[in-house]
This record gives structure tokens, C-alpha cells and sequence, in this order.
């Protein structure tokens, strides 16, 4: 990369220095490049390079039928990967234009609140640590296992779960699975004073997220920034409750903003939303009723139960043909998205009237936030591209997909 | 429910009130509703939905394409739009033809499309006239072809 920048210096004019972050930068969450323009320590231009962990999902998906699709949806945002199973489902159930059992929808929401609380806990272990305080990643880690524990428990996986599924869940959780959810977050208010004792006050982390990395509400609308990120800047914009979906709109919550729109007000939206996703977990686990169906009932597009499969032959006849060739959806084009812990996630699916998707595009929260790189570190010093990049969460799957 | 597709129809109702040329078709699936607009009539149109005061389109949520090879045109492009201030959605579509596939940018309107114009790009090999910056960004730099094109095959030698 060449520069045409020119900078005075005290022996005359000069060329900035151009410096390499990553790919292989532990502070860079993955493998993220960026390349910094810097006179000094002062950062003239960031620009980010991506792309080193594409994979090329959007075009699996066109040769995979629907249902195949959900395992590939895990790889996306690896952190959150109830939620891209939730938002990839909801797109196929809009498509083919069936409704899931709401026992099915408060299971999902009880889940992908949980998923948020994983998600906000590693940001906050790995942003901590990036800017030096090492000791709330061993306790944010120590409760995302306690939650992992929980995703295994119902799904048998701990981070590639593909739990949810066109028309419901994959199974019937188990019959003790709330009182382990109950236990986990009844212990986590505490943990998250915790968290809190270690940081809000802390002078050096004060110092070093406060008036770093601002955003005005203007700038983040127009570089279409979403998520936490969106909301400390200042705008009350949340998916779930603008266009709620899996029945959002009967759970009682408030949408978390602050409006200095610096790394410090991120730290607290996200803070204050892991305490809000527990109270939308307690309000689900008051709903979700013992018992109940957990799938749709469609019969050659939702797969029948294993006791119809082995008794019916209209049974047998579907299961078979659901899990050969799938189902075919009317010809069409959708868009469904979710506030995934990192934003707006939305997926577009069209269909041809064949069993297999025509397209399928994700639009990612991470790749569209990570064009605000620039604009949160340009004038800024070098330090502070470390909790620039820190405080807009990315996961670099979701980046390149 | 109801009250979303009143709204949407508030939106359709303005851009036809504003101007009939600029709509070319309209299409109505599970409740959203996509408005076919002539590439050369696209800026236009953006910058009418994004000042308008009732609308106010200001939040491009995402810009992807679909292959319709061996149809033509063949490239469709979708804008998908929200208004925060009002709660609106819309998607806007741009049919483009295989030959040459080529589209105002707007990244003038939305700051934000400047990645997704360069992913389209990329991936389709769609041409984004007055672009900043139009390089590859998720393929490596020398790459030949354009891997989402339906001519592209999934796996084996091209």
C-alpha cells in the first residue's frame, strides 16, 4: 500500500509511517489486518483488510437444502450461534409462511437471551484484557462455561448447537433443564457486580474507554451501524422491539441507550443489557409450559414425531422424503432480521420453488460495524485502536462468512 | 401485523405520488413489499426516500444481489431499506443485464454501502459507477472470476 500523504516534521516533510496490525495480532479478535497510516502515535487513516476467513458459506447454502443450511448458520457468528440459528430459521419459516408453537418461541427466546449473555461476556473478558485487566476474563469465562453447560445439556453441543430448526426445535429439552438455567442466573446478578466492582469504577479503565472512539448518533445511522454500538450513541433502536418476532412483544424489557457514544457508554449499554436479557429469562421461564408440542405441525415440511414416523406410513412416507430431498418453499424473496448480541442480523433468502435456497445472503452485524473502524480511531492514538476494535465486537467468522 | 402494512403502503403511496416512472413494478411477498426501480432512476429515488419528512429512509440495512442466470436481465440488486425515525421497511430492486452489469453507486446517500457495494462487487462482479474505492474485499486481490455468479461452480475446476 502506498501513501500520498505528506506530514511536517521537525526535519521537514515526511512520509507517514504505514504499519501492519494482523492478521496475527491477539488484539485483533481473529485474524482482522488493518492497516494504520501513523505520524508519531497518531493514527491518520485505518483501514481494515478482510477477508481471511472467508469461506464462501452463502454459496454452500445454494447447494444444501433448507434444513442443511442450520449447521452452516452456527459457523457464522461462532459466539452467538443460537442466534444465527434463530434468525436463518425464521427467514425459511416466512418463506414457506408457517407459524411455530409459542412454547417453541419461548424456548428460543429463553436460549437466545442466554446466547447474548455468552456473547457480551466474552467481549467484555477479551475487551478487558486487551486493554490490561486480565482478571475479569478468568471470571467472565468462568460463567460462559456455566451457560455452555446449559446449551449442552439441551442440544448436546456446546457451541455448535443448531437447536432451533425449521418449524420448532430440534428436540424436547430435557425435564430438569429450567432448574439448571434457574441456578445459573439466579447466581448472575452477582457476578455481573462483580464484573462492575472490577471495571466501572477503575480508574484506568475510565482512561482508557472514556471519549474514546466516538460515534455520533448521525455518523452511525449513515455507516449503518447497529447493536450496543448504535444504542450508546444514542438512538433506542432494537429489533425486538421495533419489529418484534418469536413474540417479543409479550415480554417486558427496556431498551438500554446512553448517549456519549464512546467505548465507556458501549461498556454500559452491554453491561446493562446482560441484566436485562435475565429478566426477559425469568419472564420466559414463567411461560414456557411443561409440556407441549415444540414443533409446527405442516406435514411434508416439518419432520413428524419419531413415535408417528414408526406407527404411521403417511408418517414414514414424510420423514423420508423431508430428509432426501427437503421441502420446496413458493418461489419468493424474504428478509428477517434479529438483534443479534452484535446487531442487526438479517438474512435474505430467495427461493425458486426448489427444495434447495437460490440464495441466501447474511448481512452480518460485524461486517457492517467494522466499517466504523475508521471513523473511531482516525486523530486517535495508536493504544486506542486496541479498544476501538475491542468495543465494536466483531467476530471476524461473521466478518468474512 | 396490520399496522406494518398499512405503514408500508404509506411508503409504496408517496414514491408513486412523487413519481410514476420511477416505480416500474411492485411486489407483494409474506407481507414486504419490494419496489422495482430503472437503474438509471435508482439515485433518484434514493434521495427522494431519504429527505422526505413522512419517510426518512435514512438506515441502509444491506445491499446483496441474486443470480438469475440464464434469465435476463440477469443481475437483481436489493436494497433493503429501513426508516428508524418512522419504523418503516422497504426494499428497493434494481434489475441489471448480464452483458454489463453496471449501477449508480450510493455511497453519496448511505456511507454505508461502500463495503456492500464492494462485496456485490466482488462476489458478482457488479460494476458500482463513481465508487470510492472499488476493490475486492473478501477474495484475494488476483482472483479471476466472481464466486456467487451461478455460473461459478460450488466445488472441483472452474
Amino acid at each position: 500500500m502506498t501513501t500520498t500523504k505528506t506530514i511536517e516534521t521537525a526535519a521537514g516533510p515526511a512520509q507517514p509511517m504505514v504499519l501492519n496490525m494482523g492478521p496475527q495480532h491477539p488484539s485483533t479478535h481473529g485474524v482482522l489486518r488493518v492497516v494504520l497510516e501513523l505520524d508519531g502515535e497518531i493514527v491518520l487513516s485505518a483501514k481494515p483488510d478482510i477477508g481471511y476467513l472467508h469461506t464462501g458459506i452463502e454459496k454452500s447454502c445454494e447447494s444444501k437444502t433448507y434444513s442443511q443450511c442450520i449447521t452452516l448458520t452456527d459457523r457464522i457468528d461462532y459466539l452467538a450461534p443460537l442466534s444465527n440459528n434463530l434468525g436463518f430459521c425464521l427467514a425459511a419459516e416466512k418463506l414457506i409462511g408457517i407459524e411455530v408453537p409459542k412454547r417453541a418461541q419461548y424456548i428460543r427466546v429463553l436460549l437466545t437471551e442466554l446466547t447474548r449473555i455468552t456473547s457480551h461476556l466474552v467481549w467484555l473478558g477479551t475487551h478487558a484484557i486487551d486493554l490490561g485487566a486480565m482478571t475479569v476474563f478468568l471470571y467472565s469465562f468462568r460463567e460462559r462455561e456455566e451457560i455452555m453447560k446449559i446449551y449442552e445439556y439441551v442440544s448436546g453441543q456446546r457451541m455448535m448447537t443448531s437447536y432451533f430448526r425449521i418449524g420448532g426445535l430440534a428436540l424436547e429439552p430435557p425435564p430438569d433443564w429450567l432448574d439448571r438455567v434457574r441456578r445459573v442466573i439466579d447466581a448472575m446478578p452477582g457476578h455481573i457486580d462483580e464484573y462492575e466492582t472490577l471495571l466501572t469504577q477503575n480508574r484506568i479503565w475510565m482512561a482508557r474507554t472514556k471519549g474514546v472512539g466516538m460515534l455520533s448518533a448521525k455518523d452511525a445511522i449513515a455507516l449503518g451501524v447497529s447493536g450496543p454500538l448504535l444504542r450508546a450513541s444514542g438512538v433506542p433502536y432494537d429489533i425486538r422491539k421495533v419489529f418484534p418476532y418469536s413474540s417479543y412483544d409479550e415480554f417486558d424489557f427496556k431498551v438500554q441507550t446512553q448517549t456519549a457514544g464512546d467505548c465507556y457508554a458501549r461498556y454500559q449499554v452491554r453491561v446493562a443489557e446482560m441484566r436485562e436479557s435475565l429478566k426477559i429469562i425469568r419472564q420466559a421461564m414463567e411461560k414456557i409450559e411443561p409440556t407441549g408440542p415444540f414443533r409446527a405441525e405442516a406435514p411434508g415440511i416439518i419432520p413428524p414425531s419419531r413415535e408417528e414416523m414408526k406407527t404411521s406410513i403417511e408418517g414414514l412416507i414424510y420423514h423420508f422424503k423431508i430428509f432426501t430431498e427437503g421441502f420446496a418453499p413458493p418461489p419468493g424473496e424474504v428478509y428477517q432480521s434479529i438483534e443479534s448480541p452484535r446487531g442487526e442480523l438479517g438474512v435474505f433468502m430467495a427461493s425458486d420453488g426448489s427444495p434447495k435456497p437460490y440464495r441466501v445472503h447474511f448481512r452480518t452485524p460485524s461486517f457492517v460495524n467494522l466499517q466504523s473502524l475508521a471513523k473511531l480511531c482516525t486523530g486517535r492514538l495508536i493504544a486506542d485502536v486496541v479498544a476501538c476494535i475491542g468495543t465494536t465486537d466483531i467476530v471476524l467468522g461473521e466478518v468474512d462468512r | 401485523m396490520e399496522s406494518q402494512e398499512i405503514a408500508k403502503n404509506i411508503a409504496l403511496q408517496k414514491l408513486q405520488d412523487w413519481d410514476k416512472q420511477a416505480v416500474a413494478e411492485v411486489i407483494e411477498f409474506r407481507g414486504e413489499t419490494t419496489v422495482v426501480v430503472p437503474a438509471s432512476q435508482l439515485v433518484r429515488t434514493a434521495e427522494f426516500l431519504v429527505s422526505e419528512p413522512s419517510l426518512r429512509f435514512t438506515f441502509l440495512s444491506d445491499l446483496s444481489a441474486v443470480d438469475r442466470f440464464p434469465l435476463e436481465p440477469r443481475f437483481e440488486l436489493n436494497y433493503q431499506l429501513l426508516s428508524i425515525e418512522k419504523a418503516l421497511k422497504l426494499r428497493l430492486r434494481v434489475k441489471l443485464p448480464g452483458a454489463d452489469p453496471v449501477v449508480p453507486t450510493v455511497t453519496n446517500i448511505w456511507p454505508t454501502a461502500d463495503w456492500h457495494e464492494r462485496e456485490n462487487f466482488d462476489l458478482f462482479g457488479i460494476r458500482f459507477q463513481a465508487h470510492p474505492d472499488l476493490r475486492r474485499i473478501l477474495m484475494p486481490e488476483e482472483w479471476e472470476g466472481h464466486p456467487l455468479r451461478k455460473d461459478y461452480p460450488v466445488e472441483g475446476f472452474r
